[in-house]
């Protein structure tokens, strides 16, 4: 057999390896959280707010944590596409290709993108302080909406660059002003507005440290943006370092609902994106 | 064999609305009252005037075009011929004023539409971009619907009654000869259409808003054999009622339909004026060897 037959054998199996690898430790996460959390999985958890003695083994759920989660989710990302769809708008079809100050707004997103989320809730944590603001749900939505922001961005701005030159000029050609192209850039890149939710969706859930200092922890559901708010990360931290087993198979079962909420929201996501980019040329 | 039948009908169409429209020309200073009637219709009173004047185009310090002055015929194909890089396209987007985007352009000289300099400050671009229909290379539908294709920019120039919308599909689906194959499927992709349904359907979305011109880009080249003849045919239709302005690389074609030929090479006019007149009898030596097919 000829080598280069046997190095696509060999090269095909590596790639082969490394998925399975990946795989594995997915099947592995959810088989772990499966095993301890579904038997402590039951009705009360999800319905129920956290009774007196809940981290000691006594009775109630994790609805505060569940609710706050979806809370700041919701306002985050509603937050994050008002502000970066503009942004993105601008960056790709008012300026010029060869803009300084797109190449300079680039580079601020992308260091932003990497800044941990720790760093964004010790900052917002300063600000609230100077302002002698309490954690409060508002708080917790407005650090992760500076968290997803770049997120946004990024992923948006690499499906926008792609945008056909020739779709642009055949906008303009009707009489289109910039901004009128906007109907048909969306349209266009309503993919990429679909990704770039699900990542930032993904990544606002499932943030512990930057709504710690920020949204704080409470047993109670928020009723205004002024209360603190739970979050399903920290509630799922603060049972797994109870020494009581009970309590540790409870954050199990609170992270397999937190995994059930991602999967929900990134199906709902995918279907309301094929309904809008089916008309994508 | 359907698209031939379809392109008859759309000819027969073309007759009745010439007749319609020389009609109406010679009658036209006869009767105030019928010419407030008529002008309500599609066919206008107007005068499409294009003239380009020292025109010079510079990209990235190179001069791409050479003062450059024509004039553009009404109610007429004008083909802009000459080998590849020698300005056509640009030309063709300077007069739309498309080349805005490209980094580093210049421009200086004029460019008259309707007696409205483009390069004028005041001038809003978006009102001279209405007047000239474009079909590029490639058809690019919009990503939308076949319908929302053309009443795009019905939409965005104010007009919002479903049924006007309706009529408007319907009336330049027809001019295209599209309305036959689409009126089932109006609310499908425009991207299913085949490339050279989508390349009439743009032509269609440019007809919607009621332009003079038409700017079309080797508007044909990327098409097979027959849906460019439908093309072509369909411009030697509309000219009654547009100045065609047509940038192609084919000699063949231009010799087909052009009535006015602009010859350019390496971003000059060599030599301008009645396609029979430049094609049978060129003036200047380089033109003849063009058409000879010494170079291209």
């Amino acid at each position: 057999m000829k080598f280069k037959f046997i190095e696509e054998k060999i090269a095909k199996s590596v790639m082969i390896a490394f998925a399975l690898l990946v795989v594995g430790f997915v099947v592995n996460i959810i088989y772990t959280i499966l095993r301890r959390g579904l038997p402590a999985l039951n009705w009360d958890m999800i319905s129920k707010i956290p009774a007196g003695g809940y981290y000691n083994g006594g009775g109630g759920g994790i609805l505060n944590a569940i609710v706050g989660s979806l809370y700041i989710v919701l306002g985050s990302a509603f937050l994050g596409l008002l502000f970066s769809i503009p942004i993105v708008f601008y960056l790709n079809i008012f300026l010029k290709k060869d803009s300084k100050f797109a190449y300079i707004a680039r580079l601020a997103f992308d260091v932003l993108f990497g800044i941990p989320s720790i760093v964004y809730g010790a900052f917002a944590f300063t600000i609230m302080i100077y302002l002698g603001m309490h954690t409060s749900l508002g708080g917790g939505i407005l650090v992760i909406t500076l968290l997803i922001i770049p997120i946004f961005i990024r992923s948006m701005d690499e499906v926008a660059i792609q945008l056909p030159k020739d779709l642009l000029d055949a906008t303009y050609a009707l009489g289109a002003t910039k901004l009128e192209t906007i109907k048909v850039v969306l349209r266009q890149i309503a993919p990429g507005i679909a990704t770039a939710t699900l990542l930032s969706v993904g990544r606002a859930i499932g943030d512990a440290a930057g709504v710690m200092f920020t949204a704080g922890f409470t047993d109670s559901i928020p009723t205004s943006l002024s209360q603190p708010a739970a979050t399903l990360p920290l509630s799922v931290f603060f049972q797994l370092s109870s020494p009581n087993a009970a309590v540790q198979d409870r954050a199990y079962s609170a992270a397999l609902i937190l995994i059930f909420i991602v999967l929900v929201i990134s199906i709902t996501g995918r279907l309301i994106t094929n309904h809008f980019s089916k008309n994508k040329i | 064999m359907d698209t031939f039948q379809q392109g008859n009908a759309a000819q027969k169409k073309g007759t009745l609305g010439s007749l319609f429209f020389n009609n109406f020309l010679f009658n036209r200073s006869s009767l105030k009252h019928s010419r407030r009637q008529q002008s309500k219709s599609v066919y206008k009173i107007r005068n499409a005037n294009l003239s380009v004047n020292n025109l010079n185009v510079f990209i990235h310090k190179n001069h791409i075009l050479k003062n450059v002055n024509i004039e553009i015929p009404d109610k007429k194909i004008t083909c802009i011929i000459g080998p590849s890089g020698c300005g056509k396209s640009t030309l063709l987007k300077t007069i739309n004023r498309l080349i805005d985007d490209t980094e580093g352009v210049k421009y200086d000289g004029s460019i008259l539409v309707d007696g409205t300099d483009i390069f004028d400050k005041k001038t809003e671009i978006t009102e001279i971009r209405k007047k000239m229909g474009l079909l590029s290379q490639r058809p690019c539908p919009l990503p939308m619907s076949i319908y929302d294709n053309i009443a795009f920019g019905c939409k965005m120039h104010g007009e919002h009654k479903k049924k006007k919308l309706n009529e408007i599909v319907e009336e330049q689906l027809k001019a295209v000869g599209l309305w036959e194959e689409v009126k089932n499927r109006l609310n499908s992709p425009a991207s299913k259409l085949s490339i050279g349904q989508q390349q009439r359907l743009c032509l269609a979305r440019g007809l919607a808003v009621a332009p003079e011109f038409i700017l079309a880009d080797e508007a044909t080249s990327a098409l097979d054999p027959i849906s460019s003849k439908h093309i072509e045919e369909l411009f030697v239709e509309m000219k009654q009622d547009y100045a065609i302005i047509m940038v192609t690389h084919t000699l063949r074609q231009a010799l087909r339909i052009a009535d006015h030929v602009v010859f350019m090479y390496l971003g000059e006019v060599i030599e301008a004026g009645p396609a029979d007149e430049v094609f049978n009898n060129p003036k200047q030596e380089l033109t003849q060897k063009y058409l000879e097919g010494a170079f291209s």
